[in-house]
């Protein structure tokens, strides 16, 4: 089973993730390369550029520019017309581009430890002036934080607030114990938004449009109904593409959802997908004979190291997180603040098993591979337990390996390799017990 | 109450009570009372005593990962991964119930890891605003102290009335004033009140009934007061953190003759600092409470718009105790911590206070590297001492 005949190389799996969060276009390769009709990745490849570029002409305008988190509620600065970067979303360009060793290091030199988030890290030695070539940034005029995904987001903002004297907004989404967000809470960030709402009009002379912000929300709706309806392919057996694509992909729904060309984008990777399942052709260009969930953010420096061994055996990644944690749907303000309280960091151990688990039963998933990143503690911290449910409900294995999202001193690719390889024998394994019709 | 008597009402009460936690639970239960695990960050200990039951702190424990390490990575906070560890083997069999705020990201998931590996011990989770000081922040930690307040109900089995709200924040003030007072005094005092003894008088309020705590270190105080002043020869430092309470790691203070006479520790002053306020006119005693945790501040885990509040408090700790310098005890994967120390570094080498950091974990058995560290800082202080000395008889002043 699987696709064959299409070329690839790592590099340019490493070259298409770079440029997703940082590189120009120039990797691009393939038949379908036209300049009439560009290939939707190309398109969104584009997009997330100009949100760059935008943000670097509103600054030689002498307008502001904010500094956002990914899932700060990206439809007030949108409506507001300001022009706003996304830190993790840089520090994971400059990753895939091979500099978060160098950036890591210049944070650790100004007293920062190692055991720090290393896209806090990045961002930081960038807040502290540090060339990053890979993915430049205007400076920040104002900072844009909400704590839904973690609250090392909180200190990190902070710090680069008071580096360079300017307003943080900050939007704080506690912890939900439950899979029900209370009223509440639901309140309490909305009042926040209202805030958070006042003040940026306030500190940049803007008003405040409903018209504008029901547009925006609008679009975001429409991205999130394409994003959703492109992962969904995955579900198809054998996968039009690989969850590795939906990594790069995600770039756009972070940095530019409210805009009405990432949703015209996203239907269009949609319908290139639904057009590669008739033609029998998929960006995963290997024999799918294992089909896994790949869990937690990839480790940007060492693409071409994790993709190595499942090309090797034939293990496609049908299965990431992102799809639900970013396609969220929402018909008005309370539907919008209870979405935003659902970020993968943000939701109860049940809600996050269930989130994958049920991926992993619509995609037909036979094994997951878990990374413990160890930037991320919030995300690692109950994987373990998220293991165990898992190999219960879907009785499937799991394996884990150790790594980080942009530090690559905290990957070891034996390591990987190793965990791989026994994913593998574990997915034989259950297969034929499967087969056998032995109990799970 | 002489010297010998301090050190042995020290010795018999709170150092007991600090270090036997265990035998404290076993003596509550023994007594048909309750008790209730009490898990970092500002939990609000009160509503627990108001409705009768005990309260005990939980800030994990020294020694070995075992059983968590089938929760959490090893790249994982020392407090979170000891107290599931505890939890693991039967140290909190004897909880009615715990208590787990989520303010970090360590704690985030130390909640579900919790209920996951004790489902039978009921978990009163409370998610706090960090954008507290707003009336919409004040609002909201009200309906969650509500929705906390009627899960303890269903624990203790009686309703918690208003009256028994305001009564706990009269005793936990009286504690409050009580324990600043005994910090104010030990940093007087320091080769009676050793940075251990120091450590066991706090963290046994931890632990033991707040009204006998209270009692008995106001009698000691009181002895503490009227002791002739020290002439302490040694040196004097704050120390910031989130734990410090380890024997061994205590013990190189005190044989590198430094004395603690401030903190900025976690499961010490900051608990402390200041008090649930008065009410305003007709208030809700939750309500009390809420303002009461909208008030706390210069501390990593609470976000405050203003950004050099808590560099500014260390430094006027230092000015007003005292001290000579500060001594940063990194408790391990913390990244709060973690994040708030080059800043607080760098304000404290722009205004000249010597500052130093040493590692920790509750894991660590090898001290020898914080010994090395605090020898040559405790040398460095009194070189400091040495040449201001100097430098001011050659003044004239």
């Amino acid at each position: 089973m699987g696709f064959s005949g299409d070329s690839d190389s790592n590099a340019k799996a490493q070259a298409d993730a770079g440029a997703m969060v940082g590189a120009n276009t120039s990797a691009i390769d393939g038949a379908n390369d036209d300049v009439t009709t560009k290939p939707a990745k190309v398109v969104l490849r584009e997009i997330v550029d100009a949100v760059y570029e935008q943000a670097w002409d509103a600054k030689k305008r002498g307008e502001p520019v904010g500094w956002s988190s990914s899932k700060f509620p990206a439809e007030i600065a949108e409506a507001l017309g300001l022009a706003v970067v996304y830190p993790e979303n840089q520090a994971a360009a400059v990753a895939a581009k091979h500099g978060g060793r160098r950036l890591c290091e210049y944070a650790e030199a100004l007293g920062y430890s190692n055991d720090i988030c290393a896209y806090a890290r990045i961002s930081l030695a960038v807040s502290d002036g540090a060339p990053a070539e890979e993915r430049p940034v205007p400076p920040p005029d104002f900072l844009l934080c909400c704590n839904n995904i973690c609250n090392c987001m909180t200190k990190w903002y902070e710090n680069i607030a008071r580096r360079h004297d300017i307003p943080l907004i900050m939007i704080d989404v506690p912890y939900n114990n439950t899979v029900d967000i209370p009223a509440s809470r639901v309140a309490y960030v909305s009042a926040q938004f209202e805030a958070a709402i006042k003040k940026l009009e306030t500190l940049f002379g803007r008003v405040w449009d409903p018209a504008r912000f029901a547009e925006v929300c609008a679009n975001a709706n429409r991205t999130a109904s394409a994003w959703l309806r492109a992962c969904g392919y995955c579900a198809m057996k054998p996968s039009p593409l690989s969850g590795f694509d939906l990594f790069n992909h995600m770039a756009d729904v972070v940095t530019a959802r409210c805009k009405p060309e990432t949703s015209r984008a996203l239907e269009q990777l949609a319908d290139e997908y639904e057009q590669a399942v008739k033609e029998g052709v998929s960006t995963w260009r290997r024999d799918e004979t294992w089909r896994i969930m790949f869990e937690g953010i990839p480790c940007w420096p060492e693409l071409q190291a994790l993709l190595r061994p499942l090309k090797e055996h034939g293990a496609n990644t049908v299965a990431v997180v992102y799809a639900p944690a970013f396609g969220f749907q929402y018909g008005d303000m309370d539907g919008m603040i209870r979405a935003y309280c659902r970020a993968p960091n943000s939701v109860c151990i049940e809600a996050g098993t269930e989130w994958r688990a049920a991926l992993c039963r619509e995609n037909s998933v036979d094994g997951i591979l878990v990374h413990y990143n160890r930037s991320c503690k919030p995300w690692s911290g109950y994987m373990l337990e998220m293991e165990r449910r898992w190999r219960k409900e879907l009785g499937i294995p799991v394996v884990g390996f150790d790594g980080d999202q942009a530090d690559p001193r905290n990957f070891a690719e034996e390591q990987y390799r190793t965990r791989v390889e026994g994913l593998v024998e574990l997915m034989r394994a259950n297969s034929v017990t499967r087969e056998n019709g032995a109990p799970l | 109450m002489s010297e010998k008597e301090i050190k042995g009402t020290i010795e018999e009460v709170f150092s007991y009570s600090a270090r036997h936690p265990a035998r404290l639970l076993e003596e509550y239960r023994a007594a048909g009372q309750k008790a209730v695990g009490i898990l970092p960050y500002y939990a609000p200990e009160e509503l627990v005593y108001a409705a009768g039951m005990a309260p005990l702190g939980l800030w994990g424990m020294e020694g070995s990962v075992r059983g968590a390490g089938r929760y959490f990575p090893a790249f994982y906070c020392a407090i979170a991964r000891m107290n599931l560890e505890m939890a693991l083997v039967g140290v909190l069999d004897g909880l009615s119930a715990v208590l787990a705020p989520s303010i970090c990201d360590a704690m985030r998931p130390f909640t579900q890891n919790f209920k996951s590996a004790r489902p039978d011990i009921p978990m009163i989770f409370l998610a706090q605003p960090q954008n507290r000081t707003e009336e919409f922040g004040v609002v909201y930690m009200t309906d969650e102290l509500a929705r906390v307040r009627e899960e303890l109900e269903a624990v203790a089995g009686t309703r918690i009335t208003d009256d028994a709200i305001r009564d706990a924040i009269a005793v936990y003030n009286e504690s409050r004033a009580e324990r600043r007072r005994f910090v104010r005094l030990a940093a007087s005092h320091p080769s009676v009140i050793t940075p251990e003894r120091r450590s066991d008088v706090l963290k046994s309020a931890w632990f033991m009934p707040k009204p006998r705590h209270t009692a008995v270190l106001k009698t000691l105080n009181d002895a503490i007061e009227a002791l002739a002043p020290e002439n302490w020869t040694g040196g004097k430092v704050v120390v910031s953190g989130i734990l410090a309470d380890s024997a061994s790691l205590l013990s190189v203070f005190q044989d590198n003759r430094l004395a603690i006479v401030a903190d900025d520790v976690a499961n010490e002053s900051r608990s402390f600092r200041s008090d649930m306020p008065l009410p305003e006119k007709d208030e809700a005693p939750l309500r009390i409470l809420a303002r009461g945790f909208a008030g706390q501040g210069a501390d990593s885990l609470l976000h405050d718009p203003d950004l050099s509040r808590r560099a500014r408090h260390l430094k006027g700790l230092v000015e007003e105790s005292g001290a000579q310098g500060v001594v940063f005890v990194m408790m391990q994967f913390c990244d709060p911590e973690e994040l708030d120390y080059p800043h607080l570094k760098q304000a404290l080498d722009a205004v000249g206070i010597p500052n130093a950091q040493i590692g920790y974990d509750q894991q660590m058995r090898d001290f020898g590297q914080a010994r090395t560290q605090l020898e040559a800082f405790s040398e460095m202080l009194a070189d400091r001492g040495r040449r201001d000395c100097s430098a001011a008889s050659s003044t004239g002043r």
